[in-house]
């Protein structure tokens, strides 16, 4: 029973993290259709940024509190600015190009990306150190859960209801879902459609970056590899819950993050990653549509 | 008439001086973006920070360079769309038109044929082994190029038929002691099943979905022959896989890299016949017609599923029989030589060169290829300029350095 305990809050974590990536995707595409498979790259530079900010601030001797706030702030703001530099750079110019056109410039922006990290940092794991702090009042429960953990939930159900706030209720907000419903109609009733989409980027950007700093202290080690798998996972969340809606991306990543942490829990550890793709396999094939998901007609 | 030419002066100061201020913001921009990870690097281990201040100089001074040449483009790229719009798009490129000419063509034709003989023979073991990798990647380029380039589908997980191809040959070597020849056609058949039995579910998804399960489909069996040691031998992989012999005469090494060399020639050519002839057929019309509009196309009567499949599956087939050849080259394969980046580098040729254009991906693999090989220096570089011109290609010359011509049908009154 304690072990199933303990599968079900580690998936919830796991889940909360794809959540926090899967969210850009879904905004992304809601907004301008596109996958952007540079999104799990922003993610790891996320990490990158959180982890050299942390070591050079320690080694300055400023305390663990300010450690954690400015480290995981400047991680933020630097996603959210690769975010916006990538969509300037590589889809921008091509608004109005084919389908497919996008969807290769974003494949190559990844690759760019990963390689630029590889090349100027490291290819090593590098150790991330743990920033959260452990808590007193969680000594007795430590077998089933873990305080990062919490700290982990608990950030991300408040970054989700800030944003659903966002959507919901705000001037840009509107702004967004208008740009999302139909972009040109947006652009004639006053919309500023390069804004919004920019916005979207940095918003999904930030999110990334947020996870980005849990899931490396949580873990304690990340490379320039780790938005790939991580971007595909969150990708595979998106879809499961239906791409393009919000709280679908949130129930499709927990599903996922449960899926993942049973099948690893009961079955085998080899096969993590292979039980993640085969579940987006399955869903696209079945339900290509999502949990959540509207049934799309294609408009001629 | 000289305070006029003055005004004019002054204002085409005015605009380099706002496209100096332009580029010169743009180099502020990406100095304050690259400089955690360019400028800082930790080592946790001595708990010492290098601070590496001359890549912000050379951030600095090249964004600022290319800030220019990036705006040149998208105007250059602005007015060549204006000219398009209004018919006046007259000009091919040098190479098309000597194509077309019959006198040109010959004497170039022979030459190449001519190169292509004497290449083993004059230069050393070492060029030729590098000249047959870049052999091959035509082939997967062209096999990718069906796909991707004539049916529109963008297929992310290539690189997982090439190693079905692979496997095939090393595993019925290792148990059956069966030979290159005769596995040869079985790799080409087995990519051509799992082509279809991984297209067949998939290829009714959007074009964007299919992207990402191939790619999915691709790490799933590069994930399983990691894993699965009592099959594949997992990550330690197979080796002393035999070399291709003739009639069962084995070569010496020399011999058998020269040997191997005119094999991929001949597939080469055959290939680009194969892929000729499907170009113009009913099929590869009907490639076509569903990569520009898909419910016209079926408004047509096309089935839209087996054309796809068609395409999935003859571009497996390729990649199959290529993988066989790499495994009966390098002797030894392992599962690290299929990961999602060598799917990207296949794509890339195709991009570079031009979806659809036969000539165009030759030159792709060639330049690809052959450039890292010849230039050690970049070879670090090589993977992050395969992404850079990936984007760089999309957003300034979608179409690749040689377009394809479509055939079409002029009215002469």
């Amino acid at each position: 029973m304690e072990y199933f305990l303990e599968l079900i809050l580690g998936g919830l974590t796991r889940g909360s993290i794809y959540a926090l990536i899967a969210l850009g995707y879904t905004m992304v595409y809601g907004i301008i259709e596109l996958i952007n498979f540079a999104h799990g790259e922003i993610y790891m530079i996320g990490a990158f940024t959180a982890l050299i900010f942390t070591s050079v601030l320690t080694l300055l001797g400023f305390n663990e509190i300010a450690v954690i706030v400015l480290a995981s702030l400047s991680a933020v703001i630097y996603s959210s600015a690769y975010g916006y530099t990538v969509e300037k750079i590589a889809y921008m110019p091509l608004r109005s190009a084919s389908r497919l056109s996008p969807l290769i410039s974003a494949i190559g922006m990844s690759i760019f990306l990963q390689n630029y990290v590889l090349l100027a940092q490291t290819s090593d794991f590098l150790p991330f150190p743990n920033l959260i702090p452990e808590f007193e009042f969680i000594k007795p429960y430590r077998y089933i859960i873990s305080s990062s953990e919490i700290i982990i939930l608990l950030t991300t159900s408040t970054a989700m209801i800030l944003l659903t706030f966002l959507i919901k209720f705000t001037r840009t907000g509107k702004a967004m879902r208008a740009t999302a419903q139909d972009r040109k109609m947006a652009m004639l009733v006053g919309v500023n459609v390069n804004r919004v989409i920019s916005i979207t980027f940095i918003i999904g950007s930030a999110l990334a970056a947020l996870g980005g700093v849990l899931i490396a202290s949580h873990v304690g080690q990340i490379n320039f590899y780790i938005g790939f798998i991580a971007g595909i996972k969150a990708f595979t969340a998106a879809v499961l819950g239906g791409i393009g809606s919000i709280p679908g991306a949130v129930l499709g990543a927990l599903v996922l993050g449960l899926t993942e942490s049973f099948a690893t829990g009961y079955i085998s550890s080899d096969y993590e990653d292979v039980f993640a793709f085969g579940l987006l396999v399955l869903i696209l094939i079945f339900k290509p549509a999502g949990i959540l998901g509207r049934v799309t007609t294609q408009k001629i | 008439m000289g305070g006029l030419r003055l005004k004019k002066f002054r204002i085409q100061l005015m605009i380099k001086v706002q496209e100096i201020k332009k580029s010169f913001l743009v180099s502020l921009w990406f100095m304050f973006l690259t400089f955690p990870i360019m400028v800082i690097r930790v080592n946790s281990i001595e708990k010492v920070v290098e601070w590496r201040w001359k890549n912000m100089l050379i951030v600095g001074i090249g964004s600022f360079l290319l800030s220019f040449v990036w705006r040149y483009m998208l105007k250059k790229k602005e007015a060549g769309e204006k000219r398009a719009e209004t018919g006046e798009s007259g000009k091919t490129f040098l190479i098309q038109r000597i194509l077309e000419e019959r006198r040109f063509y010959i004497p170039l034709v022979t030459g190449l044929t001519i190169i292509a003989v004497a290449f083993p023979f004059t230069f050393s073991m070492y060029q030729t082994s590098i000249m047959t990798t870049a052999l091959m990647y035509i082939v997967l380029g062209l096999g990718l190029n069906i796909v991707v380039g004539l049916a529109g589908l963008l297929d992310l997980g290539y690189v997982a038929f090439y190693a079905v191809g692979a496997y095939s040959y090393a595993l019925l070597n290792y148990h059956f002691g069966l030979g290159f020849w005769s596995v040869l056609p079985i790799g080409a058949v087995l990519g051509f099943i799992f082509g279809v039995l991984l297209g067949f579910p998939v290829l009714r998804l959007r074009g964007d979905y299919l992207a990402i399960v191939t790619l999915g489909f691709g790490e799933i069996i590069r994930l399983v022959l990691e894993n699965w040691n009592e099959f594949s031998f997992g990550p330690s992989g197979i080796a002393n896989i035999d070399r291709p012999g003739f009639f069962g005469i084995q070569f010496s090494l020399q011999a058998a890299s020269i040997y191997l060399y005119f094999l991929m020639i001949g597939l080469v050519i055959f290939t680009i016949i194969v892929v000729n002839r499907l170009q113009n057929s009913r099929i590869g019309r009907a490639w076509i017609a569903l990569r520009e509009d898909e419910t016209a196309c079926q408004a047509m009567g096309i089935d839209k599923t087996k054309t796809k499949l068609r395409a999935f599956a003859l571009g497996a087939t390729w990649a199959g029989m290529v993988g066989v050849i790499f495994a009966a080259k390098t002797t030894f394969i392992n599962p690290a030589s299929f990961t999602f980046l060598e799917s990207a580098m296949i794509l890339s040729i195709v991009v570079l060169g031009g979806m659809g254009s036969i000539l165009g991906v030759i030159i792709g693999a060639l330049i690809l290829i052959l450039l890292p090989e010849y230039l050690r220096a970049f070879s670090d570089y090589r993977m992050l300029i395969f992404g850079a011109i990936m984007v760089i290609m999309m957003v300034f010359r979608p179409q690749g350095i040689i377009a394809n011509i479509r055939r079409t049908y002029k009215f002469d009154e």
